[in-house]
């Protein structure tokens, strides 16, 4: 029972997330997207008369209690199949951030940025509120995300998928290799 | 094969589809929960993977999506070519996407985002799951850039 506290290959946890796609379609005729869930709790929440939010959500509830699930395993896989050693993160990756400031590479997000102390401060408005409203709205204006395009989109050949993630790819190099070093520096590390 | 399909749908517009209600909707649940754990045990909800990922330092997220999108590709094709139904005896639907300006512009602020977060949003719920509990913040942010979005599509060229 090792293996299942050892980080899984990417052998594994690849072809498992693919097999979402066809249990999703087969169990429910569900087509698999996981952004589409920000907007169903929009709908919910604050629909506020916005026809982009103005719809029956409740039967997308599948998807709001998909999410709540993948948020559970992330707490079941973290508290009960824990690996024990730290993660292993290449070395020349490690090189580049210990570059920009990053110290902590012991679990699986750095202690330097995702800490509750950065909140208020200059690292917490880019990394949790800038970015996570990038995420958002990125999503939502391409019509799906990695797993809506990248898995579902590309699994079922259709084009406009395929471009988006070029897109989303091509957005996250020009994020690593042009920006994410004059906007570290700017907030201090 | 897109022609038959969307004809199939015209043609049996009669049969609505199956609604599923209370305790049916409890496999999404699990199905969400075993992909949270594949998620956070392929450490993709890993900062430092989506960074090893856009510096071309590590094939691993390459090898991830790669072999999820081949298992996907023979699964549909498996579906399609099979008529194989859903459980509850429906023909499986799979909705085109159509081209729009969105999927370049929007594409490049998401990645802009999945670059910093090192976050998609599936990502974004295990990472909470896993006791990264700052991460609610980024999940908020995100609900509010999808608010955002919601209020002025119309604006934006589509």
């Amino acid at each position: 029972m090792e293996w299942i506290t050892q980080p899984w290959p990417w052998y594994v946890a690849g072809p498992l997330i693919g097999l979402t796609v066809p249990a999703l379609l087969i169990l429910g005729n569900k087509t698999f997207g996981i952004s589409s869930s920000l907007r169903h709790m929009c709908a919910a929440c604050v629909p506020a008369g916005i026809p982009f939010f103005t719809y029956n959500w409740k039967k997308e509830i599948w998807n709001l209690l998909f999410v709540l699930g993948v948020l559970i395993g992330g707490f079941i896989a973290t508290n009960f199949l824990a690996n024990p050693e730290t993660i292993v993160v290449s070395e020349a990756t490690q090189a580049d951030l210990t570059a920009l400031g990053i110290t902590d590479f012991t679990s699986l997000l750095p202690s330097d940025i995702f800490s509750w102390e950065n909140l208020l401060t200059g690292k917490g408005l880019l990394f949790f509120v800038v970015g996570g409203f990038l995420v958002g709205f990125g999503a939502r204006y391409a019509g799906g995300c990695t797993s809506g395009h990248a898995i579902m989109g590309i699994s079922s050949l259709q084009w406009p998928s395929l471009l988006a993630t070029t897109f989303f790819m091509i957005g996250g190099f020009f994020m690593t290799h042009v920006l994410l070093e004059p906007l570290m520096k700017l907030v201090g590390f | 094969m897109k022609v038959a399909e969307n004809k199939a749908n015209v043609d049996s517009p009669i049969k609505k589809p199956y609604e599923e209600k209370g305790l049916q909707l409890v496999k999404y649940l699990i199905i969400g929960i075993m992909f949270g754990i594949i998620f956070t045990k392929g450490e993709i909800i890993s900062w430092f993977r989506i960074q090893e990922m856009f510096r071309l330092h590590s094939f691993y997220m390459y090898g991830v999506i790669g072999s999820a999108i081949v298992v996907g590709v023979i699964s549909v094709q498996v579906i399609k070519r099979f008529g194989i139904k859903s459980v509850h005896g429906e023909k499986i639907n799979i909705p085109d996407k159509e081209f729009r300006k969105g999927q370049i512009i929007g594409g490049f602020i998401f990645g802009l985002g999945w670059a910093l977060t090192g976050a998609c949003p599936g990502p974004l719920f295990a990472q909470i799951g896993s006791g990264f509990t700052v991460v609610l913040v980024t999940l908020l942010s995100a609900l509010a850039g999808t608010w955002v979005y919601g209020k002025f599509a119309n604006k934006l060229p589509n």
